[in-house]
């Protein structure tokens, strides 16, 4: 009895599950017609919508996922699968053909661009907009208001001996200097290092190091002393709590530009400026979804840029990589 | 206990009767009894410290998050406007993980214990096996993210391959099953799920272990005597007795998966998405839309975790409170579990008596 019962229920559970599993159950006629599989092709289940898939830098993915929001807004059959991973391992996913568009915050390296065309990818790089990463200090910092590059890089380079603000600068203060940045794995913080310490990478060891640049801003606005950099929509959503620094690429001070969006925008803000990219895989831009999703991204999507506290790339460059796009789906 | 409690005049007197003529054995006690006090007043300072730290952090969660916290977060999927930014994709996406989770961590982490503890002949490779599950409940999970990504993750992508050239499959010559064509993703719930299966799986393990170990061996014995097998001992002595531990055991470790975002990132969950796995957003697609339930497992999804570190590395600090709003639909998530946990043990116990 109890033994009928459990085939009962184990049947039944069968039979549901293979209803559940949205599948047509049919007699197999003649052994001969199961290879027979002329059945009507079947097309991907109704109202499932296309995606782009989308990797890379922290920094411009602020940029890809308010496009990617108002984009889905008009075209509501299309997502955006948008993952952050950092710009070198967006590339490696790039390589392996995973994804659709790479975000980057830094032009793509000869080694990737090799990979990539050893496994037959082709890229189509874009500028979406620029970033000034931003020097600041301590709000209560009262004895600097521009510094040089070669005061940065006594500051920041390799086994260097500051350990007070007076170490740089015999008429500021004797005030310890507690440096804040992002980690190894950013972006920002090998162009900071290429651009101020001359080669990537290279980075005094002392420096509090994180991930997350609130953490960063939170460092420099709890000491008098503090320093530290990131991407300019950092600074500007965070004006109230941190004083950024002009930045002089001669010796005198005096000469430092700030970076504002006119600066940066116009190529004055040097050498702490630097273009966002996004890396379109060409075989891609095949599919309408992925067409639409980076022509949205070069039109209407450019009102974000300075929304989410990035810098609108000049005419001619938006220009340019307009015509570039079109050229690539041509 | 009530051995306990007749003994207790008879140690005091014990200890009060020296007391009276020897002067130095007195001091003695005295210290004795002052470093008891001294120690008993230090547990509880750090009882109590911790339990001010939580609260501090409470606090400052539900502080930071005022105004915030409505329905209609989680309602809506994510979005860069902070006033507009919900956890619907979160929540789900950590449904079906911790679903999968515990489907895939009972039947294994379960029978392994009663392998383990019930079958297994005292051997080497038993005892190597038992020391080594209690070094794997310490491994950081991001290990087993790394793991998940070469094994699971790989797995799936050859399978996808294979699945996208399928359209019928014939199952035992009788009938033949034809599928609809369902995208599958290789970054999937499945394969979210088994790596958390690998991160939750020895402290399921160690728990189930420990509640079969504090079934009285009598009860063993008493089966067997009266003619049982040893299948059907464990089946309708055993385990239900070790039941009310072995249930909160697994509740409770796989609440832990609910919080883990390490290995999920390293598995390429998806960052920002208004995408809920299989388009099932509310619970009544979960039965009227039965094909969309079987997609879910092979989509791509983000997790609670995930949405909540991602709001809390925002530029605009209006993202602090989501993040704040986010931590605490956490905890009521995390709560809720433990009180299913709670409920079962009570009635699971209930039928016991030994």
């Amino acid at each position: 009895m109890s033994v009928r019962r459990r085939l009962c229920v184990m049947f039944s559970l069968g039979v549901l599950s293979s209803g559940m599993l949205g599948c047509s159950v049919e007699n197999v006629g003649t052994p001969a017609d199961g290879t027979n599989t002329s059945a009507p092709a079947l097309t991907p289940s109704s109202g499932e919508p296309s995606r782009v898939q989308v990797d890379g830098s922290s920094t411009v993915k602020m940029i890809t996922a308010a496009v990617g929001e108002e984009f889905e807004g008009k075209f509501s059959d299309v997502k955006i699968a948008l993952k952050v991973t950092g710009t070198g391992t967006g590339f490696k996913e790039m390589i392996a053909g995973r994804i659709d568009v790479a975000n980057a915050s830094r032009p793509i390296k000869d080694s990737e661009k090799a990979d990539c065309e050893k496994n037959g990818i082709d890229l189509l790089e874009l500028i979406v907009a620029l970033d000034g990463l931003t020097v600041c200090v301590n709000k209560d910092n009262d004895w600097v208001e521009s510094i040089t590059v070669d005061q940065l890089k006594r500051i920041w380079e390799p086994g260097s001996t500051v350990k007070t603000w007076q170490d740089v600068d015999a008429s500021w203060p004797d005030v310890p200097i507690s440096l804040f940045g992002p980690g190894e794995e950013s972006g920002t913080f090998d162009f900071f290092t290429e651009a101020i310490n001359g080669k990537e990478d290279a980075m005094r060891e002392d420096y509090s190091p994180s991930a997350d640049d609130n953490v960063t801003i939170t460092g420099v606005s709890g000491e008098k002393g503090g320093m530290g950099f990131f991407g300019c929509a950092y600074y500007y959503s965070n004006t109230d709590k941190v004083k950024a620094l002009k930045v002089s690429t001669t010796d005198n001070p005096g000469d430092g530009v700030g970076p504002t969006a006119e600066s940066v925008k116009a190529g004055k803000y040097k050498p702490l400026s630097r273009p966002l990219f996004i890396y379109v895989k060409k075989s891609s831009l095949a599919r309408q979804e992925v067409q639409d999703f980076v022509r949205f991204y070069l039109n209407e999507g450019q009102n974000q840029v300075s929304a989410v506290g990035y810098v609108d790339v000049s005419d001619d460059q938006l220009k340019a990589s307009r015509d570039a796009f079109e050229a690539a789906i041509r | 206990m009530s051995s306990a409690g007749s003994d207790t005049p008879t140690s005091h007197r014990l200890i009060s009767a020296p007391v009276s003529f020897v002067s130095g054995a007195d001091r003695s006690i005295r210290r004795r009894l002052f470093l008891s006090r001294v120690f008993s007043w230090i547990c509880r300072f750090v009882t109590y410290a911790s339990l001010a730290v939580l609260i501090v952090l409470l606090t400052a969660i539900i502080w930071s998050s005022f105004g915030r916290l409505a329905f209609d977060f989680v309602y809506s999927t994510n979005s860069s406007n902070p006033k507009n930014a919900g956890m619907l994709a979160g929540l789900w996406g950590s449904f079906w993980l911790v679903l999968f989770t515990a489907l895939f961590s009972i039947p294994v982490g379960v029978g392994s214990a009663v392998y383990l503890e019930e079958i297994a002949k005292d051997s080497f490779f038993v005892r190597l096996i038992k020391t080594n599950l209690s070094n794997l409940a310490g491994v950081p999970s991001i290990v087993y993210g790394i793991l998940g990504y070469t094994v699971f993750r790989s797995a799936a992508a050859v399978l996808k391959v294979w699945f996208d050239g399928q359209h019928a499959f014939n199952i035992m010559g009788l009938f033949r099953l034809r599928l609809h064509k369902l995208p599958i993703y290789e970054d999937n719930i499945l394969v979210g799920a088994l790596t958390l299966t690998l991160v939750v799986l020895p402290t399921v393990i160690a728990s189930a272990q420990e509640s079969l170990r504090s079934v009285p061996s009598s009860l063993r014995v008493a089966s067997l005597a009266l003619g049982a097998t040893r299948w059907q001992t464990i089946w309708r002595q055993v385990i239900p007795a070790a039941l009310p531990g072995i249930s909160t055991g697994v509740i409770l470790s796989t609440s832990r998966a609910i919080g883990e975002a390490a290995p999920l990132i390293m598995l390429g969950a998806l960052t920002i998405t208004t995408m809920v796995p299989g388009n099932i957003d509310s619970p009544v697609k979960l039965i009227t839309r039965p094909m969309q339930v079987l997609h879910a497992p092979l989509d791509q999804f983000t997790a609670m975790p995930i949405e909540i570190y991602d709001w809390s590395r925002q530029t605009d600090s209006q993202f602090t409170a989501v993040a704040a709003t986010g931590i605490i639909v956490l905890l009521i998530v995390l709560l809720s579990i433990n009180a299913v946990a709670m409920i079962v043990r009570h009635y699971a116990s209930r039928r016991l008596k030994w």
